[in-house]
């Protein structure tokens, strides 16, 4: 039996509206059963929110959970609980595990194991070629069947193209949404930084951004062709989007994401070589970041996404080119956005959408939204409430974030999953 | 004069003074190397280890001899041929070696960044003896030397770098230093051996020989590694030599009296005609090698130094 109960006094953030109001929630059966505006009288279970931001709850897409093969990274337990505390309540989850998700039986189980051990909702994405190795599709149909949310290959891109147009055409037949890496292999190959003078001060591998500009027209040039769903998982450079914006323009079934990093660092964060801001793609210039910024407020690019890669000491440990690239986000992802909140550079509105209603739209999600009848996944959040962040307190198993000793501003006070608490600051 | 850090990890790092110093310091040991003893017992018992994860014969002797003058014990390890290859990681290789309190290591890789990685984990100095593409202070440090000693001044001097800029340590410390210094700077070559945003560092970037040594008071000639010859980054050996190899036409441009700098092995016939080099009255190459040793004494005397200095703190 759920409990029932309402969350009054809360600054309500409504995704679809332009605006915050005051207003209360009221909870049956793991339901938003009702919107209160101002402060109602009902004689039920309250929680008083005191005027902190009450929203959807984060819709993470791209997470990674090293379950099969590396849990000693990040298992589904600690992803759970370290997306609670985040304030994320539904991890779309990367396929890029040891051995890859290329296959019904793995997925099921794989699916079963995060429901059973996770505190949040899981949904699995399925590789889109077997061994993500680029020359075989997968079973896409029976994937599907068994819950397979999206086909990803991740951050290997499919060189060939008379592959990657069959599985495009393959998932157009299934309605079946694909999720790309846009990125020019053969440019990008071995690279650890973004040309320019910071990586040729630093003598580091570089790649030009134009890498991801041919990766992003040539998926388009194909998707023109196919009609496939699909959406780009990370636009990190500014070269990028006049090519996005065309393809919007052209009525094609697009959307594109950007991760949290390239959203609030770059390159110079990287200074002496540090090995926690290695990604992938590599932290671009200032110049890019506040373009990406302005896409996301713009509307260009549709959603945020942590880009949650765990990775142990000893991946970090070793000189910038041999170290391993990605950081874990699932907790600073709130926070961090904030800071473009607080900065002012977008509404708190714009912000929740692009972290919960647009992800919601594209992978055919139910919550994502502050509507009567939506699952009670929400989000309780000081967004001022300053801390510095220490990466020790991090509920992941892997502790690689970049925010290390960062001033941060706004904490998750409590987060529920269909109703019930799952955490509380 | 000492340090402000503890360790020479790059020519960032430094200030105008600390290497105006350095260069003093490093005047006096040159006069000492020149003389029958040759020998200064002011380190006796001081450990030195060089270690070299990339091949290297010049530097590595540079090194040896540099603290063997100085009295040290200088010990080599091939690291290519340790535990490196045994799987071990470089931070526990340093972490092992540094159980052993040596007072100074001596380290080259491959990757960049590698040394500042490393100098993060142990107690002793280190310095810094070339880090993939990032630095090479030691060598910029001699070549500065050289060129005071050569030209009586090291500001207000025309120098211009020449050939595989994009991946050369030794551009890129000397573009430092010689920046620093407050020199103008021309870089050389072809433009896909041309860093990207180099133009922000305050040079100018020639692709035409001609116009690049126009009145320059040094030629400093890189070497072009022979991986980079074929096809990828340029089409030819002969052509490279034709278009960008230092030969009597292109150096007419360039003032009368110009030296001519290398900082070996050299590529004769690729990147400087092999009578040029030879030339005692233009090139300086073998004064390099000459002042790489008393550059090096000076820096392992200045970290030392700052080290006791340190010591004598914490003992007060």
């Amino acid at each position: 039996m759920k409990s029932n109960f309402l969350l009054t006094n809360a600054t309500l953030i409504d995704p679809k509206l332009e605006d915050t109001y005051i207003g209360a929630l009221e909870i049956k059966n793991g339901v938003i059963f009702k919107i209160h505006k101002g402060y109602p009288n009902i004689k039920i279970k309250t929680i008083d929110c005191e005027g902190k931001y009450l929203g959807p709850g984060i819709i993470d897409i791209g997470v990674k959970i090293c379950e099969p093969g590396e849990r000693h990274k990040e298992s589904f337990k600690s992803a759970g609980q370290a997306a609670a505390a985040g304030g994320v309540t539904t991890m779309i989850t990367r396929p890029d595990t040891l051995p890859p998700i290329d296959s019904p039986e793995i997925l099921s189980f794989m699916h079963q194991r995060g429901s059973d051990a996770s505190l949040v909702n899981i949904f699995p994405m399925a590789t889109l070629t077997k061994n993500r190795e680029g020359r075989e599709m997968v079973e896409m149909g029976f994937l599907l069947d068994s819950g397979a949310i999206a086909f990803s290959d991740g951050d290997l891109v499919i060189t060939d193209l008379k592959i990657l147009t069959r599985a495009l055409t393959y998932a157009k037949s299934l309605d079946a949404l694909v999720v790309g890496h846009i990125q020019e292999p053969t440019l990008s190959q071995g690279a650890t930084s973004t040309s320019g003078k910071f990586a040729s001060l630093r003598g580091l591998p570089s790649v030009s951004v134009i890498a991801e500009k041919i990766g992003l027209e040539r998926d388009l040039s194909i998707i023109e062709m196919t009609g496939t769903k699909y959406h780009i998982d990370q636009i990190s450079s500014e070269v990028s989007l006049p090519a996005l914006i065309r393809a919007k323009r052209l009525g094609l079934d697009i959307t594109a994401g950007v991760s949290i990093h390239h959203l609030t660092l770059n390159e110079l964060d990287i200074g002496d070589y540090k090995t926690f801001f290695k990604v992938k793609p590599p932290l671009r210039s200032e110049q890019d970041r506040v373009s990406m910024v302005e896409a996301v407020s713009g509307g260009i690019i549709d959603i945020i996404s942590s880009m949650h890669t765990p990775q142990d000491e000893e991946s970090k440990r070793l000189p910038f080119e041999e170290a391993a690239s990605g950081a874990v986000a699932l907790e600073t992802l709130l926070p961090a956005a904030l800071r473009l909140y607080h900065s002012k550079s977008i509404t708190i509105n714009k912000l929740w959408a692009a972290l919960t209603l647009n992800p919601a739209k594209r992978f055919g999600l139910a919550s994502g939204r502050l509507e009567e009848g939506c699952p009670a996944d929400l989000v309780l959040f000081d967004p001022e409430l300053p801390f510095i962040l220490d990466r020790e307190t991090l509920k992941s198993k892997s502790k690689n974030t970049p925010f290390d000793g960062h001033r941060m501003q706004g904490r998750v006070l409590k987060t529920f999953v269909a109703g019930e608490e799952v955490y509380s600051g | 004069m000492t340090f402000c850090s503890k360790h020479l990890l790059g020519i960032e790092y430094l200030s105008d003074l600390e290497i105006t110093s350095l260069l003093d310091e490093a005047d006096r040991y040159v006069a000492l190397n020149r003389s029958d003893a040759k020998h200064s017992k002011i380190f006796t018992g001081v450990t030195q280890i060089n270690m070299f994860f990339e091949n290297s014969t010049r530097t590595q002797a540079s090194f040896e001899i540099a603290g063997k003058r100085l009295g040290a014990d200088v010990m080599n390890m091939a690291m290519q041929a340790s535990s490196i290859k045994k799987g071990e990681t470089l931070i526990d290789t340093a972490l092992t070696l540094n159980a052993m309190n040596p007072d100074l290591l001596v380290v080259r890789h491959p990757h960049s960044g590698a040394v500042n990685l490393l100098a993060e984990k142990v107690n002793c100095s280190v310095i810094n003896a070339g880090d993939g593409a990032h630095e090479h202070p030691t060598q910029a440090l001699l070549d500065a030397l050289t060129i005071r000693r050569a030209k009586g001044r090291l500001h207000r001097l025309s120098i211009a770098i020449c050939g595989d800029i994009n991946h050369s340590r030794v551009a890129r410390s000397n573009i430092l230093l010689l920046g620093k210094m407050g020199n103008r700077i021309r870089l050389i070559g072809p433009s896909t051996l041309m860093p990207k945003g180099i133009e922000d560092f305050g040079v100018e970037v020639f692709e035409n020989p001609k116009d690049g040594l126009k009145d320059v008071d040094v030629v400093m000639m890189l070497r072009l590694q022979k991986e980079r010859m074929d096809g990828g980054f340029i089409p030819s050996e002969r052509e490279y030599y034709h278009r960008f190899g230092l030969d009597q036409e292109k150096l007419s441009f360039a003032k009368k009296d110009a030296i001519i700098m290398h900082p070996g092995p050299m590529n004769r016939g690729v990147e400087i005609d092999g009578t040029l080099a030879d030339d005692i009255n233009r090139s300086v190459i073998q004064e390099q090698v000459e002042m790489g040793v008393a550059v090096r004494m000076a820096i392992i005397e200045s970290l030392i130094k700052s080290q006791q200095t340190e010591i004598i703190k914490v003992l007060k």
